[in-house]
């Protein structure tokens, strides 16, 4: 399905030979529009071969993130790793991984005798990594785009134009978008240096959860996974994995238990999960307090006016 | 023949003065979004578009308008148009125009705005909708000024431009077909999800843009002495009513599918267009108006009698025009936005600012199409005295 | 006047108006003074630079470009250079180690140079470097 309509939008372009083919026909034909140095020096071709048909994917158990300091020491994490900028006007904030109501997220779960505390369970939310996501079917610049080599949906703050055509086709609400230079909100040491070296945004660029693709592609797994190993308890809130690998833990997880995604029937085939507790007390018992578990406020930085 | 644009009267340079001041306050207020952000705007991280974009989408209708001029006297040889189809084709200039200056003033990042043809996405609709806007405009510069030259040689227009004169009939369509599936193809705003939108776009858009028309040859005709035709109006205003006619029957028809079948996503967006969802109702009373004025506009229009009497067309086609730029100019994005995937309704109002860049270039196009129609007067002058 | 000579007057003013740069620069007789740039830091397992200084000052732009998106895009981070060395291509990670002083080192030669690179309005600059603090070049 997915692939013939993919077929048939590509069939679409290639018929439609206008001024915009003209354009990248010439820039490939034009002499020395390959690599500066490309008789003397390149990009290695030692590099770790990307394994086929890898899909990232992550579980969140949402009984384990019920508890306030797991989603606060994720969204922390988070903010810190990727040098979140804290916007205090609601309509403004950029947000990679945050909380939400259950009732809000699994809208078509819940019924009318669900009982307000299942409601309101705060749950994490973040980019879903779509198997075939309609924000890069929008993007008029390719500024957002599907790694082939492990699924994950990528950013490209360099070519991103700010058109927002992504923010509306997401179904998540999983995008960003940077109303203002975010640098002065961004969390900084005492010498007014950020705390990560990853790069802050501009202003007028999408933004969203990459699923630590910096940390991925050095051997490293994304940093909210990697800071949950540090709170007690809190083994398995979190798990990180390549889903098209059986043996991995995210597979094994999916094999035994019943996971829910987000708004299945649209067709995106969301890549983030959500194991759901077996009985409904435990979303109900949930502290309802405290939903609004966005960027807690962090003792050790302070933000700059 | 260029030249022409800078002789006038004070009338005419007070008009210029008028859209160069507004193209001024504008400007600085562009500049002050340039240089802060978007964050002078209303939109938010909820409702992502706001008025520059809705403003883009309703006049795209009003630039593919000129095929309803076009299509009657090219392919009908319906000769009454033969005046107004030229003012017409300038009315497409200016349009298209100001659609491009909107989706420019609403980048994030504008200075990277050539993005889009360096890195062409064939599946991403923005590309297509900059092709075809471009192209449009692009047929109908040449299209108006080889008519308007021919015109003052006393000759027949070139033959080879006949082909394009047919070509941009189908493209005028298409260039608001491609500007509803920028929205009618996200799985993620149920109320833009819609087959019905193209063809709604469509028919909004033939009663606005030769509703315009009308107050337009008018005006030309009282303060530049130049007289289109009774007959050519009164087939404007017949245009005016059929379009119309069809556009208040698609809504109806979208409407249905969406309260009838109850499902909350489809619904919830007209009952915060009608009622206000979540005690937030800020389109409310744009909505009531702009029904209400689409209701009495279209009774009117129907009857021919009042039709018919000039002074009257004038306010019905006032009325038409209101009401559609309220239902495609002003609900019809925010909507979509409403509420969010994640259940939530954020509102959104423009700011000052945002109001002053919409202004500065609503003038801009004032300004061409001022321009561009004192060249079509001189030269009718001209030709008359000859 | 006639419009003829009113649109050559119009034409000769903008011809003279656009040329600005040019006739300025003839006007101007002293040679601006080259910027002093600092020179690079040792730091430990160096060699000098990835390439030599008379190509990177003609190419770092297009380098930095071709890394920026093989490593974004690509998700490939190691460059090999003309000599055979292996780099990992990152503008704070392999460039500042040694170049560490941004402000004597870019800001001062791209004043000189008139070019504003938006680089630092996102890249964080390493401890020890300067920069001019996310003060953004419009």
């Amino acid at each position: 399905m997915n692939e013939t309509r993919r077929g048939f939008l590509k069939a679409l372009g290639l018929t439609t030979v206008g001024t915009g083919l003209g354009i990248p026909l010439l820039r490939a034909l034009r002499p020395g529009s390959g690599t500066v140095l490309a008789q003397v020096s390149g990009p290695a071709e030692t590099a770790p071969a990307a394994v086929p048909g890898r899909q990232w994917a992550m579980v969140v158990d949402v009984e384990k993130c019920l508890r306030d300091d797991v989603r606060a020491a994720v969204i922390e994490a988070c903010d810190r790793e990727h040098n979140i900028p804290r916007i205090p006007d609601p309509k403004q904030e950029v947000k990679w991984v945050w909380s939400d109501e259950y009732g809000d997220i699994f809208a078509d779960q819940i019924n009318a005798h669900t009982p307000a505390a299942a409601r309101e369970a705060p749950v994490l939310v973040m980019c879903n990594h779509c198997t075939d996501p309609p924000c890069i079917r929008v993007c008029p610049t390719g500024a957002t785009w599907k790694r082939e080599k492990d699924g994950i949906v990528m950013m490209d703050m360099h070519r991103c134009i700010g058109c927002r055509y992504c923010m509306a086709a997401c179904p998540f609400g999983s995008r960003s978008f940077n109303w203002r230079d975010p640098r002065p909100y961004v969390e900084h040491d005492e010498n007014g240096k950020p705390l990560s070296d990853f790069p802050t945004r501009m202003k007028g660029v999408v933004e969203k959860c990459t699923f630590c693709a910096e940390r991925i592609d050095e051997g490293g797994e994304p940093a909210c996974v990697e800071a949950l190993r540090q709170v007690p308890g809190a083994e398995g809130a979190l798990v990180f994995g390549d889903v098209n690998d059986p043996e991995s833990e995210v597979s094994r997880i999916l094999s035994e238990h019943l996971v829910m995604e987000r708004r299945p029937t649209l067709g995106t085939g969301p890549n983030v999960y959500y194991l759901v507790p077996d009985a409904l007390p435990a979303l109900a018992a949930a502290p309802s307090a405290g939903v609004d578990g966005n960027h807690p406020v962090s003792e050790r930085g302070e933000v700059a006016p | 023949m260029i030249q022409n644009v800078l002789h006038g009267g004070r009338r005419y340079w007070g008009l210029l003065a008028f859209w160069g001041v507004l193209i001024l306050i504008g400007g600085l207020a562009y500049s002050h979004q340039f240089a802060v952000g978007l964050q002078v705007t209303g939109m938010s991280r909820d409702v992502s578009w706001g008025l520059y974009i809705a403003q883009f989408t309703f006049m795209v209708g009003v630039a593919a308008s000129a095929v309803m001029v076009v299509l009657p006297y090219y392919l009908h040889d319906h000769k009454a148009f033969g005046k107004t189809v030229i003012l017409g084709e300038f009315l497409a200039v200016s349009s298209v125009l100001v659609c491009m200056l909107f989706i420019f003033v609403d980048m994030g990042q504008p200075r990277r705005v050539m993005n889009v043809v360096l890195h062409p996405q064939f599946h991403s609709l923005m590309f297509w909708d900059f092709m075809s806007l471009s192209g449009y405009l692009l047929l109908n510069l040449v299209i108006g000024f080889l008519a308007i030259e021919a015109e003052r040689k006393g000759t027949p227009p070139p033959r080879w431009v006949r082909p394009f004169i047919y070509l941009s009939i189908p493209w005028a369509v298409s260039i608001h077909t491609v500007t509803a599936f920028l929205y009618s193809g996200l799985s993620a705003r149920p109320f833009w999800m819609t087959a019905i939108l193209a063809p709604r776009f469509l028919a909004s858009a033939f009663a606005a843009g030769p509703s315009l028309l009308i107050v337009l040859a008018l005006l030309v005709r009282r303060f530049g002495g130049f007289d289109v035709g009774a007959r050519a109006i009164r087939s404007l205003g017949t245009i005016v009513t059929y379009a119309m006619a069809v556009n208040v029957f698609f809504v109806l028809v979208e409407s249905f599918t969406a309260i009838y079948s109850g499902i909350p996503h489809d619904e919830e967006a007209f009952r915060y267009l009608f009622m206000g969802l979540d005690g937030h109702a800020a389109l409310r009373p744009w909505t009531w108006v702009g029904d209400a004025l689409a209701v009495v506009s279209l009774t009117g229009l129907l009857i021919p009698k009042i039709r018919h009497q000039e002074r009257w067309l004038v306010l019905l086609c006032g009325g038409v025009f209101a009401s559609l730029w309220i239902e495609k100019g002003l609900a019809l994005v925010v909507t979509g936005f409403i509420p969010s995937p994640l259940g939530i309704v954020t509102e959104y109002a423009p700011t000052a600012p945002e109001i002053a860049i919409t202004l500065g270039v609503y003038a801009l196009g004032g300004l061409v199409l001022t321009a561009l129609y004192k060249l079509v007067l001189n030269v009718r002058e001209k030709t008359q005295l000859a | 006047m006639t419009s003829r000579s009113r649109i050559a007057l119009g034409l000769g003013v903008f011809f003279l108006l656009g040329a600005y740069p040019v006739w300025n620069g003839l006007a101007s007789s002293a040679d601006p003074e080259r910027p002093e740039l600092a020179r690079a830091v040792d730091s430990a397992g160096a060699t000098g630079c990835i390439e030599d200084t008379t190509w990177m000052k003609a190419n770092h732009q297009k380098l930095l470009n071709e890394w920026r998106t093989s490593v974004v895009r690509d998700g490939q981070r190691t460059w090999v250079s003309s000599t055979g060395t292996s780099w990992d291509m990152s503008l704070t990670g392999t460039c500042l180690k040694c170049h560490a002083n941004t402000e004597t080192f870019c800001t001062r030669c791209h004043d000189y140079a008139d070019v504003q690179p938006t680089c630092w309005n996102c890249h964080v600059v390493p401890e020890g470097g300067q920069s001019e603090g996310g003060q953004s070049h419009e």
